[in-house]
C-alpha cells in the first residue's frame, strides 16, 4: 500500500510541475506590458517600471522562472497590487471559505444523489425514475449562476429561510450563509453523480454476489444497503474526485453570485482589477488543490477497493 | 450444489434491472430513435432563429425605448421588455446568434486537434503518448471554467480569445477519447493486413483510423457544445464575455437578476429558457446520434 502510494505520489510530480510551469507563463502570455496593463495609461513611467521590477518582469526569462519556483517553495505568491499585500496571507484567509464551499456540496450531492440514484436503479420506469431524466436534462442544461439566481428568489427572497447573499461575521451566519450557495454547485453536480452512481448500482444488482445472496433468501433491504450500496459507493467517490474541478468552476460562479469572499471571487477581483500576480496565483492554487484531490481520491479508492492497488 | 450453480439459477429466477436504460427518453422514444429527430428539429429551429434573426425578430435588439420599459408579455412583445425597453424576444433571437455561433464554431478546432492527436498517441504509443497524456492531465489539474476565464482575461475580451481558450482546454477531452479508441484498432487485424499490403502510415490513420474514431467524437461534439454554450453565457455573466450592446443569453440574465426580486421574471427566464432548450436539443441529438451510429457507450 505504502509502495503503491510512492508511486502514485512520483508520478503526480510531472503535473505538479507543468501546472506551475503554466501558470508562470500565464504572466507573459498577455499581450503587451501586464505591468502598463495594471496600473492604466495615466501612470507614471517611473511606477510601472517599479511594478515590472516587483513582479521580476525586467529580467531574462529563464531566471524569471528560477526565481518564480524559488519563491514557492518559500511559500511567496507575490504581492497584490489591488489589494497591497502579499498574496499568500489574502489566501490562508479565502482559500479555507472556498475549501468548506466545496465540501459542503459535495456533502449535499451524495445526500441527493443517493436516494435519487438508488430509487431509479431498482425502479427504472417508476415515476421517480422519469423525475429523475426530466430532473437531470434541465439541470445539466441550465447554468450554475442561474440555479443560483433561482434558489434567491424562491428561498432567499419569497420565502426567507436562508440569506440572500453575504458572509456574516459569526459561524452560525456563516454555515447558514453557506447553504444555498453549496447547494446550487450540487445541483449542477447531482445529474453526473445520479447517472454514475444508478448505472453502478444496475452493475452490481446484476453481479454473482447479488444473486447468491438474493438466492439464500437475503431480503432485499439488507442487499441494497449491505451489498450493491457499498460497490456503487465506491464509483461514488470515484466520480466525486473526478468532479472536483467542476465543484471548483462552480465555486467561482457561485461566489459571485451570492457575494461570498471566497478564492473564486479574489480570481474575479484580480480579472477585473488587471492585477495578473494575484491572478495567477489563484490559478495555480486551484489546480494544484485539484492534483491533492486527485491524490486523495486515488488513496481513497484503493482503501475502499483493495483490488485497485495490485494494478 | 456450488456456489456459482447456486449464483446461476438465481439469476434466471430474478432478472436485473435493464443495464441498456439510458437517462432521457422512455423505451418507445428509443425504438424509433425520436430523440435523435426531436433534437434535431429543436437544435434546428434554433439554428434558423439564429441566421434568420433580422427577419424574425420584430423589434431592434439594441435600441432603448424607455416609454416602453419592463413591460409584460404580449402579442407585440412575445417576452415583454427589459428594463431598457427592448423587445426581449428579439434579444434572444438575436442572442442565439452570437452564442450558437461561437459555441459550434469552437467546437471544430479542438476536434482536429484532439482527433488528430489522439489518433497519433494510441497508434504510436511510446514516448509521444508518455508526453501527450501528461500534458493532457496538467490541461485537465486545472478546473475548467478557471484556465478558460483567466486564459480569456490574460488574451482580452471577443470572441477570439473565447475560441483560443476554448480549445487550449478542450482539445485534451477528445485526444483521451480517441486514443482509446485508436489503442483497441491498432491491433485489429485488418491494420496488420493494410502494413503487409505496403499501404504507408498516413494512408492507413486517414483512410482507416479516422473513420473509425469519428462517431464516438461527433457524439461527444454534441455534449461539448453545450457546454461551450455554459461557458460562452458565463463568461458573459460575468463581464468577460461577449460585450453589452450584443444581444446575448449570459449578459441579459445578468441584467435581469436584479429585477426578480420585483417580479420581472421575463428578463431572466426567457434567455434561460433558451440555454436550457439548446442543451436539451443536444443532448437529445447526442443520445440518437449514439442509437443510430451504433456505438455503445
Amino acid at each position: 500500500m505504502l509502495r503503491w502510494f510512492a508511486r502514485r505520489l512520483l508520478l503526480a510530480i510531472p503535473v505538479v510541475w507543468g501546472v506551475v510551469t503554466i501558470s508562470f507563463f500565464m504572466m507573459h502570455l498577455a499581450p503587451g506590458d501586464p505591468a502598463r496593463t495594471a496600473l492604466g495609461e495615466k501612470a507614471s513611467n517611473a511606477s510601472v517600471a517599479a511594478l515590472r521590477h516587483q513582479w521580476g518582469l525586467d529580467q531574462s526569462m529563464p531566471l524569471q522562472y528560477l526565481n518564480y519556483l524559488k519563491q514557492l517553495v518559500h511559500g511567496d505568491l507575490g504581492t497584490s497590487v489591488y489589494y497591497h499585500a502579499p498574496i499568500t496571507s489574502l489566501m490562508a484567509q479565502r482559500l479555507p471559505v472556498t475549501i468548506i464551499l466545496v465540501v459542503l456540496s459535495a456533502i449535499l450531492t451524495m445526500l441527493i444523489s443517493v436516494p435519487l440514484a438508488s430509487r431509479s436503479a431498482t425502479h427504472p420506469n417508476g415515476i421517480a425514475a422519469v423525475a429523475v431524466r426530466l430532473f437531470n436534462a434541465v439541470v445539466q442544461g441550465a447554468p450554475t449562476f442561474f440555479i443560483g439566481a433561482m434558489l434567491i428568489l424562491f428561498l432567499g427572497v419569497r420565502i426567507a429561510i436562508f440569506p440572500a447573499g453575504g458572509y456574516p461575521a459569526d459561524i452560525g451566519g456563516r454555515a447558514w450563509a453557506l447553504v444555498l450557495p453549496a447547494l446550487t454547485i450540487a445541483l449542477g453536480t447531482v445529474p453526473i453523480m445520479v447517472r454514475g452512481l444508478r448505472a453502478a448500482m444496475i452493475e452490481s444488482y446484476g453481479s454473482e454476489y447479488v444473486a447468491f445472496a438474493r438466492s439464500k433468501g437475503l431480503p432485499e433491504r439488507p442487499i441494497r444497503y449491505g451489498y450493491v450500496l457499498r460497490n456503487a459507493g465506491i464509483s461514488g467517490v470515484s466520480i466525486l474526485g473526478i468532479q472536483v474541478g467542476a465543484l471548483a468552476s462552480g465555486a467561482l460562479v457561485i461566489e459571485q453570485v451570492f457575494a461570498i469572499p471566497g478564492m473564486g471571487s479574489m480570481l474575479m477581483t484580480g480579472i477585473l482589477n488587471r492585477d495578473y500576480a494575484l491572478v495567477q496565483a489563484c490559478t495555480l492554487v486551484f489546480g494544484l488543490l485539484v492534483v491533492v484531490v486527485y491524490l486523495g481520491t486515488d488513496l481513497a479508492y484503493a482503501r475502499l477497493d483493495p483490488r485497485a492497488r495490485l494494478s | 450444489m456450488t456456489a456459482t450453480d447456486a449464483a446461476a439459477i438465481a439469476r434466471t429466477a430474478i432478472t436485473p434491472p435493464s443495464r441498456k436504460s439510458r437517462v432521457w427518453a422512455p423505451a418507445w422514444m428509443r425504438r424509433h430513435n425520436l430523440q435523435l429527430w426531436i433534437g434535431a428539429g429543436m437544435l434546428g429551429l434554433m439554428v434558423l432563429a439564429a441566421i434568420f434573426a433580422p427577419l424574425i425578430a420584430p423589434h431592434d435588439p439594441t435600441t432603448p425605448d424607455a416609454a416602453h420599459a419592463l413591460l409584460p408579455v404580449s402579442a407585440d412583445h412575445l417576452f415583454g421588455t427589459d428594463n431598457l425597453g427592448r423587445d426581449i424576444f428579439s434579444r434572444v433571437v438575436y442572442g442565439a446568434r452570437s452564442d450558437l455561433t461561437i459555441a459550434i464554431v469552437a467546437v471544430v478546432a479542438p476536434f482536429v486537434i484532439g482527433l488528430a492527436f489522439g489518433i497519433v498517441s494510441g497508434y504510436f504509443g511510446g514516448w509521444f503518448d508518455s508526453i501527450m497524456m501528461r500534458l493532457a492531465d496538467i490541461v485537465t489539474a486545472f478546473p475548467f471554467f478557471i484556465l478558460v476565464i483567466a486564459l480569456v482575461f490574460l488574451m482580452g475580451n471577443g470572441a477570439l480569445s473565447i475560441f483560443i481558450a476554448i480549445t487550449c482546454v478542450s482539445w485534451v477531452a477528445y485526444a483521451r477519447l480517441v486514443r482509446g479508441e485508436a489503442m483497441v484498432l491498432r491491433n485489429k487485424e485488418f491494420v496488420a493486413a493494410c502494413q503487409a499490403s505496403g499501404i504507408s502510415t498516413i494512408g492507413i490513420l486517414v483512410r482507416h483510423f479516422v473513420p473509425n474514431v469519428v462517431s464516438q467524437a461527433i457524439v461527444y461534439a454534441m455534449s461539448d457544445i453545450v457546454m461551450n454554450v455554459g461557458v460562452i453565457v458565463t463568461l458573459s455573466y460575468l463581464g468577460l464575455g461577449i460585450t453589452p450592446p450584443t444581444p446575448d443569453w449570459g449578459s441579459m440574465m445578468a441584467g435581469g437578476q436584479q429585477f426578480l426580486a420585483g417580479g420581472f421574471y421575463g428578463m431572466t427566464l426567457f434567455p434561460a429558457g433558451a440555454v436550457i432548450w439548446t442543451s436539451l436539443a443536444l443532448s437529445f441529438l447526442g443520445d440518437g446520434l449514439t442509437h443510430q451510429l451504433r456505438i455503445d457507450r
